[in-house]
């Protein structure tokens, strides 16, 4: 396949055709909005369906149906609609359905606005919805990656038969980048569980599975620990000798692997450990790192720090936990630098 | 003696309170669907209230919705299998309250799924609450001096939404006579085949009965319907192969 140029959200989209996904029922939002205007030719192209839904709470519940069905479906949204997704995703979930699920995340709450910020983080790593469940939840750093993740999210999500989301963000969603597509895959719709009218068989009920299953809350909860340990992917940068570990993904991951550079340019030990699932968050990674690491550093793009808490979990706070935010403006990767020298001269 | 002949989809006593209508309609739409050989091929689409007791007793394939969504979920599952009869089951509250957008967004599409949109003027499920429909007066327990349409407005009249809208078909049948169900079986027979051959949308509304929280008995409930409901809400048959009928 031959590498093209194209855009974070026109190559997530070709990505989801080519991985058999072949029903999109959405809404447009900026900055997500080229994803269902790429489907909305592209799926009729391969005998797929696009439905621009009337809110992203229909949207979301043609994906159920579509996913009931046994095909593969996806929506995608950002900020104020990902909020209105999470009633679907909840049922979706509690179904037991794979469904692939994109938030491009813009900044604040409520309106907001549409530049990159990483303000969903609780939303998409805890639920989002109601109840008891958990999304394989997928943060690409690059377009490249964005493209590579669409598919694992749509198998992950038949593995599990539970809802995976690809949580990106205004930059990686917008900008232009060199990418090789897979090839085209085919997904058969007929899976044992797929309603199509029960052909001379037993009726089947896609509704929430705690009706059918005994011990419920033991099978439910083995189920999500076995994601929790299975699926956790991370990427770590010169971590094992690190002094000072920066630990960012997506956007912000792309800055501090420029600050990592920068600083081992300046002989200063920085690493950087990169969740790629943000849940499961990538425990495991920290054991990677330097055991006399001085302290680690959180990189987050949102006025108030989340991805922090998993840090602190994931590092039995064996070093002091630091914050940096981005907030509305992208940093520097020399004001990160500038911070993990602070941190470190601090505790000389 | 007459033989007593039970289509095969229902396949349990249904879990309705006695003398509600909801029985009535399941019995009604089992025939339909088998006498028209589709009951291997339909797949129903349903959200909660008293509807949703049909999932374990009424043996078609199911979903179950978000309150409100039945159609959303309906039109993805109708988009990606063409071959099947996919039909939403919705009390009033469901279809015309929460559900209202999506409901109604389904037609404007001309989605070729079919409706059922069973209006008994209260929320039966969650205790006998006030519904879109419930009739100016009509005391609910959350009307409990009889609902003042000054200021929630009048009983919303589904049909009149939809009737301007180029759908397949589209009824409004009862369950108050045995006159009526014969009428009410020809509807949703109509609508399926809509459906069934490529028609569009099509959409049945039954006046129906909830003695329990109408605190009415069995014969008071029908009598309602006939004498009151009725008069609100006209039945007859609005669009019939894609053409308004003056009905
Ligand atoms: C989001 C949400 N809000 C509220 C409810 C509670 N609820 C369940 S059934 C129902 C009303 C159903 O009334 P209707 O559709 O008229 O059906 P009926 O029970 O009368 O047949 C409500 C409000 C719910 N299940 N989900
Ligand atoms: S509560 Fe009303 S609508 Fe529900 S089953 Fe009982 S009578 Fe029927």
């Amino acid at each position: 396949m031959p590498r093209q140029l194209m855009k974070g959200n026109d190559a997530l989209s070709e990505a989801a055709v080519r991985a058999g996904c072949r029903f999109f029922g959405g809404y447009p939002i900026t900055p997500q909005s080229e994803i269902p205007e790429y489907l909305s030719w592209r799926m009729p192209e391969v005998g797929g369906t696009f439905i621009q839904a009337e809110s992203e709470l229909s949207g979301v519940n043609m994906v159920y149906g579509a996913a009931a069905a046994g095909f593969r479906a996806m929506t995608s949204s950002s900020g104020p609609g990902f909020s209105l997704l999470q009633e679907g995703i909840s049922y979706i979930a509690s179904a037991e359905l794979p469904a692939v699920f994109i938030d491009v995340q813009r900044y604040g709450s409520g309106l907001g606005d549409i530049f990159q910020a990483q303000g969903d983080y609780w939303q998409a790593t805890r639920g989002g919805g109601h109840g008891d469940y958990r999304m394989l939840v997928y943060a690409p750093a690059s377009v490249q990656e964005s493209v590579d993740l669409v598919s694992v999210a749509f198998d992950k999500a038949d593995q599990y038969r539970n809802p995976t989301l690809i949580l990106s963000d205004a930059s990686i969603a917008q900008m232009m980048e060199p990418v090789t597509l897979p090839e085209m895959k085919e997904h058969d719709p007929n899976a044992d569980w797929a309603v199509r009218g029960k052909h001379g068989k037993p009726f089947k009920r896609v509704t929430s599975t705690m009706y059918y299953i005994e011990d419920f809350d033991a099978y439910i909860k083995n189920k999500y620990d076995e994601m929790a340990d299975a699926e956790q992917r991370w990427e770590s940068i010169k971590v094992d000798d690190a002094e000072l570990v920066l630990v960012a993904y997506g956007i912000s991951s792309r800055i501090c692997q420029e600050a990592v550079e920068i600083a081992r340019s300046q002989g200063i030990r920085l690493g950087l450990l990169r969740p790629i699932t943000l849940w499961p968050f990538p425990a495991k990674a920290f054991a990677e790192v330097n055991p006399d690491v001085k302290a680690y550093l959180s990189v987050e793009l949102c006025a108030l720090p989340k991805m922090v808490e998993d840090v602190r979990l994931a590092s039995e706070m064996k070093a002091p936990v630091e914050i940096f935010l981005g907030g509305a403006h992208i940093p520097e990767s020399s004001a990160i630098v500038e911070r993990a020298v602070a941190i470190l001269n601090a505790q000389r | 003696m007459t033989e007593k002949r039970t289509p095969n989809l229902l396949v349990e006593p249904n879990k309705f309170c006695p003398g509600c209508g909801h029985g009535i309609i399941n019995r009604v739409l089992a025939e339909v669907l088998e006498e028209s050989g589709l009951a291997d091929y339909a797949v129903g689409s349903l959200a909660v209230g008293c509807s949703c007791l049909m999932m374990d007793t009424f043996g078609t394939d199911w979903v179950q919705a978000p309150h409100g969504r039945a159609a959303a979920v309906a039109v993805g599952l109708k988009r990606m299998r063409p071959d099947c009869c996919i039909f939403t089951y919705q009390g009033d509250g469901d279809s015309m309250a929460i559900g209202f957008s999506e409901t109604l967004y389904a037609a404007i599409r001309n989605e070729n799924i079919t409706a059922i949109l069973v209006n008994n003027g209260i929320f039966g499920m969650t205790g006998g609450q006030m519904a879109p429909t419930s009739l100016p007066g009509q005391r609910t327990t959350t009307s409990p001096k009889g609902r003042d349409a000054g200021t929630t407005g009048q009983p919303l009249n589904m049909v009149d939404q939809m009737k301007h809208l180029p759908i397949g078909y589209l009824a409004r049948g009862s369950v108050a006579s045995a006159k009526d169900i014969n009428k009410l079986k020809k509807y949703i027979k109509a609508a399926i085949e809509t459906q069934m051959n490529g028609g569009g949308y099509s959409m049945v509304e039954v006046l129906s009965f909830c003695p329990t929280n109408w605190k009415m008995s069995m014969e008071k409930s029908v009598a309602h319907v006939q004498n009151t409901v009725k008069n609100i809400f006209p039945v007859g048959e609005f669009v019939k192969n894609g053409e308004r009928t003056d009905a």
